[in-house]
């Protein structure tokens, strides 16, 4: 199978702080990666290094065949095949659901209005949210905003996703939908990297856990493997501490 | 002669004036609109060169009087540079009209640069990552993204700046430009009965205008808030 994410040797500093301090991970076609660990351990930082969110201060990190350390690779482009999803949602709140979903594509010329608003009409279908489309986001639950902020980011059809703490701004009763519509993306065969603190999420849905701490890769292999029969002792302290 | 026999005499003058102050005023705010975006840019962007250029313009427009940079262009800029460097005078270019018009510009510039920085930094930094995320560029996100819910935040701001630059454009009548109190002046000089009421008109006047724009900034506000 192909990989859609490779990452070698990838180092981040943050000024004199090394947040990330060499990571190697593979991403294959259609696999579900989940990254656990405490706060602090670099997380998120790996997420948005994936994208060039985060400058990248070493190693090399190549998506979809496109080298993105390389400075001749056109980053927008390669976004473009990288849907993201943020803790905070990040809705425009000067745009309407819809207009929220359709405007990259059309902006940058994937489809026209028309095409875009049935792309838009049929994606908040799939998250439940067909009634909504009118609407601002400052109207929307937590949940719906995050249902709605999936939506956007599949409006582009990328071939990977990227969830950092996709649930961790919620209520609780809110939880569950967000993660239903993230099951049936995984159901359906979508590359994605989820950062997350659902343990059960992980269990059920991850094809891989990666357990990082202080900017390295701890432990990583089947949910059964990681959270089941973990063999690093920060592993089984971290989730002795969650579980 | 009572209130209304003098401002019956004196209203075409008046009318004119006003003209003249109103085309001041709108030739300087699209211009300071221009510069206070480019500056803005400039004071937000990484370039740590950019960011020295607009603190710099910024810093020696709100360190010096109004009435001094006008002198300085006017006077300054006409003797010492146009004059000996492009062998042209302001004359040539438009006379005091557009001297002045530099000036305020240059001014009322500096300050809207300031709110636009003030009005981009107030915009989520989430919002430049959603943008740019889903593949648009920083020129992109920018116009399409941040200056829009930016501009709500600076509104206010904004029409603020320009009624001081429409009380600011009195200063002009310093080099001679016959604005409206350049001509209440000018009025009362032949009037020294009446000094009181030719200047109240004036005060009138721009009393209307700047009534006139607070109410246009109260109702564009409302119209920009969405989904609240």
């Amino acid at each position: 199978m192909e990989n859609k994410v490779i990452v070698k040797g990838l180092v981040k500093n943050f000024g004199k702080l090394e947040v990330l301090k060499g990571m190697d991970v593979e991403v294959k076609d259609g696999e579900v990666v989940c990254l656990i660990g405490p706060s602090g351990s670099g997380k998120s930082t790996f997420l948005r290094c994936l994208n060039r969110l985060e400058s990248i201060t070493g190693g090399q990190v190549i998506i979809d065949g496109y080298d993105i350390t390389d400075k001749n690779t056109d980053i927008n482009k390669v976004r473009e095949n990288i849907g993201m999803v943020f803790q905070h949602f990040n809705l425009f709140p000067h745009k309407t659901v819809m207009e929220n979903i359709t405007m990259a594509p059309v902006e940058l010329k994937k489809m026209t209005q028309e095409q875009a608003d049935g792309v838009g009409a049929s994606l908040l279908r799939d998250v439940g949210l067909a009634e909504k489309a009118d609407v601002y986001p400052a109207q929307l639950s937590g949940g719906q905003k995050q249902r709605v902020a999936i939506a956007r980011a599949l409006a582009m059809h990328p071939d990977i996703m990227l969830f950092d703490e996709p649930t961790s701004a919620l209520d609780p009763e809110m939880v569950g939908e967000v993660l239903n519509v993230m099951k049936t993306l995984a159901k359906q065969g979508m590359t994605m990297v989820v950062v997350t603190h659902e343990m059960g999420f992980a269990r059920e849905v991850a094809d891989r856990i990666i357990f990082m701490d202080g900017g390295y890769i701890v432990e990583e292999g089947t949910p059964e493997e990681v959270l089941g029969n973990p063999k690093e002792e920060r592993t089984i302290n971290f989730l002795n501490q969650v579980l | 002669m009572n209130f209304i026999q003098l401002f019956t005499k004196y209203a075409p003058t008046f009318n004119e004036a006003l003209i003249l102050t109103l085309q001041l005023t709108l030739v300087s705010l699209v211009c300071a609109s221009i510069l206070g975006i480019i500056f803005g840019m400039f004071s937000i962007a990484k370039n740590k060169v950019l960011n020295i250029i607009s603190s710099i313009y910024i810093d020696i427009i709100r360190g010096t009087p109004l009435i001094v940079q006008v002198f300085i262009m006017y006077y300054g800029v006409g003797m010492s540079i146009l004059k000996p460097v492009f062998n042209i005078s302001w004359n040539e270019l438009g006379g005091v009209f557009t001297a002045g018009a530099i000036a305020l510009s240059l001014n009322a510039g500096a300050y809207m640069a300031e709110i636009v920085r003030g009005g981009i930094e107030s915009v989520d930094k989430g919002q430049m990552e959603a943008a740019r995320s889903l593949g648009l560029t920083y020129g992109k996100a920018m116009r399409k993204v941040i200056l829009p819910q930016a501009i709500r935040t600076m509104l206010p701001s904004i029409i603020n700046q320009f009624i001081i630059s429409l009380k600011d454009t009195s200063l002009i009548s310093v080099i001679g430009i016959r604005e409206l109190t350049m001509n209440a002046k000018m009025i009362s000089a032949n009037e020294s009965a009446a000094v009181l009421t030719v200047y109240i008109i004036a005060a009138v006047y721009y009393l209307i205008i700047c009534t006139i724009l607070s109410k246009v900034a109260k109702v564009l506000e409302r119209r920009m808030s969405y989904g609240k």
